[in-house]
């Protein structure tokens, strides 16, 4: 149960990197202060929603609103004004750039919110508890697994059954041939930004609730995204939601048995994966480029 | 020879910072070798992390304090687990090498961080560094440890210096511009690889173990991801150009770093990602290329 509620956790994170790297080639680094930027904006202005006396049952749909907010202001000023003219660069020098930029936006959040933590339990305490097997789990939990659910089959549709998201698998597959077709890809390439970022702003919004707001927060998220993302294959949406639910059950596994082993678990099992199956579980073999 | 003499004057606080500048060089030499195989690695913490952890192992349970003896154990325990992995990460190229990298010294901070006896969260504090079994006065031991920080770095400097114009030192640019062709020549990209990988780990096991004896503690944060992005930076920074690069620019580091937190404690990482992404676009060869760009035209007009 508990490696449920990680596993979908993760995956609303790791989703927006996998996505990203499937359509951009960026290994996007910058996704944890997109977590980050979500879970304060998301944590001050519920804190504002409440303070203001409107009904507490509708701060969830703030916590929406906020990451809604974060990813189309932030995102598309970072693809627009830096990260277009970085493309042509290699995929491991993007790394560095977003790296840069990850550090840049670090700052700039505790520069809008200070360092002092915020909490906001309200939404998390509202909707009560309920019973499995004697042991009270929070209804708000099922809130995040229900939001894990709805991103990871949403993309799956959006990808597979609409006109956008066939041109986007066309943008994947071909940039250059898809831009003589008449694509405009450079859009493609600023939604999918977008699009990302957004999944990362709702992770830590939605997270914002359970744990109190402290800088630093996206540190620790972008490494547990990689992990995921790296053990189902860079770009495989199947793949992300795979790497979740090994990460978040072999997490719990070990809470529970043997503690002392938590953290060290995760990235031996991303150490095992990348030894024998190194472009990750789901992937397909890849020609050597000469 | 200047700055062991001029290390004489330097105020304490300034010999701090030299000294870890130094530590810091020695592991962004380490990365700058790999990098002109065209290898980025994201987990160089995990060999400065174990040459820390040796060095403070040794005065910890065996009593061993002499800066010589640390240095040597934390090159011996980085070299060691470098040669093993390397098996396993020459096989790697590109994004692939620096995740697998990356998640290896994330195992490494992952059981630091529950293991008790080695201080769990908060690692332990080292002895005062003794050299050759003497223990200098209080106000000469930084002295002593920049001097021997000073005196090896130069060593390991003019041996990898060396090593750059050996056929073995050569062929990684190599490998960066066309593997496969190294391969047609007869040469063995993959026993290249390794042996840079070890050579990359020995000088950040010697950095890890002067910046434990320096700062006198040490904790699992050595082996975090942000300290290897650190080390990145500083290489970035620095340029491939020569050995002497890495130097100089871990000491611009170490100068940005202490300044920016001087002046506003909030925003020092800002300065650090807005410098890094300047290099980047602006002088992606480093500061370094700045130095040779100008004594190639003091060469022609002098």
């Amino acid at each position: 149960m508990d490696g449920t509620i990680y596993s979908a956790w993760l995956f609303t994170a790791a989703l927006g990197l996998t996505l990203i790297y499937g359509v951009m080639k960026i290994v996007n680094v910058t996704h944890g202060s997109f977590y980050a930027l979500g879970a304060y904006a998301g944590a001050s202005l519920t804190g504002a929603w409440l303070a203001a006396g409107y009904p507490p049952m509708l701060s969830y749909v703030v916590l929406l609103v906020a990451a809604v907010l974060v990813a189309i202001v932030v995102a598309p000023l970072i693809e627009r004004g830096i990260l277009r003219f970085m493309y042509a660069k290699d995929e491991v020098v993007i790394l560095l750039i977003t790296y840069a930029l990850f550090l840049i936006l670090e700052d700039v959040i505790k520069l809008i919110w200070g360092v002092n933590p915020y909490f906001i339990a309200e939404p998390y305490a509202l909707l009560g508890s309920f019973e499995v097997g004697g042991l009270a789990y929070p209804t708000y939990n099922l809130i995040l697994v229900l939001l894990a659910l709805v991103s990871g089959l949403g993309l799956m549709w959006l990808l597979h059954s609409t006109r956008v998201g066939k041109l986007l698998v066309a943008v994947i597959h071909d940039p250059e041939v898809s831009r003589a077709m008449g694509i405009n890809v450079h859009r493609y390439y600023l939604a999918t930004f977008t699009f990302g970022s957004l999944l990362a702003a709702l992770a830590g919004a939605f997270t914002a609730p359970t744990v109190s707001v402290v800088p630093g927060l996206g540190v620790e998220i972008i490494v547990l995204s990689f992990a995921v993302v790296v053990i189902g294959g860079l770009g495989s949406l199947p793949g992300a939601a795979l790497g979740a639910v090994i990460v978040g059950v072999v997490r719990s596994v070990s809470v529970h048995y043997w503690p002392a082993v938590e953290l060290f678990v995760i990235y031996f099992v991303m150490a095992m994966v990348l030894a024998f199956r190194p472009r990750g579980l789901f992937s397909l073999a890849e020609p050597r480029k000469i | 020879m200047a700055l062991l003499t001029g290390g004489l004057f330097l105020p304490q606080w300034a010999m701090f910072i030299v000294t870890i500048a130094f530590a810091k060089a020695l592991v962004a030499l380490g990365l700058m070798i790999l990098l002109r195989a065209g290898l980025i690695s994201f987990g160089q913490a995990l060999y400065y992390c174990l040459g820390a952890y040796a060095a403070g192992a040794l005065g910890r349970f065996l009593g061993i304090a002499d800066i010589f003896v640390q240095m040597l154990a934390g090159a011996a325990a980085a070299g060691i687990a470098a040669f093993i992995l390397g098996f396993l990460l020459a096989k790697y190229r590109g994004i692939f090498f620096g995740l697998l990298s990356l998640a290896l010294s994330m195992i490494l901070y992952g059981l630091l961080v529950k293991n008790e006896t080695l201080g769990s969260t908060d690692g332990f504090n080292i002895l005062p560094s003794t050299l050759f079994g003497t223990r200098p006065g209080p106000a000469w031991v930084r002295y002593a440890v920049l001097a021997s920080a000073a005196v090896v770095s130069l060593g390991l400097a003019l041996v990898v210096h060396r090593y750059l114009r050996t056929p073995l030192g050569r062929l990684a640019p190599a490998i960066k511009d066309n593997e496969i062709r190294v391969e047609y020549m007869g040469a063995s990209a993959r026993y290249a690889v390794h042996v840079i990988y070890v050579v990359a780990a020995v000088l950040a096991g010697v950095g890890g173990a002067l910046a434990a004896t320096t700062v006198g503690h040490i904790d699992p944060d050595m082996a975090f991801w942000t300290t290897s992005g650190e080390f990145i930076f500083i290489t970035i920074l620095a340029g491939t150009g020569s050995v002497a690069a890495p130097f100089a620019g871990a000491l611009i580091y170490e100068i940005i770093h202490t300044t920016a937190y001087d002046l506003s404690p909030n925003t020092w990482q800002l300065s650090l990602g807005a410098a890094l992404l300047i290099i980047i676009v602006f002088l992606p060869q480093g500061l370094w290329s700045l130095v040779s760009k100008m004594s190639t035209r003091y060469a022609r007009h002098p």
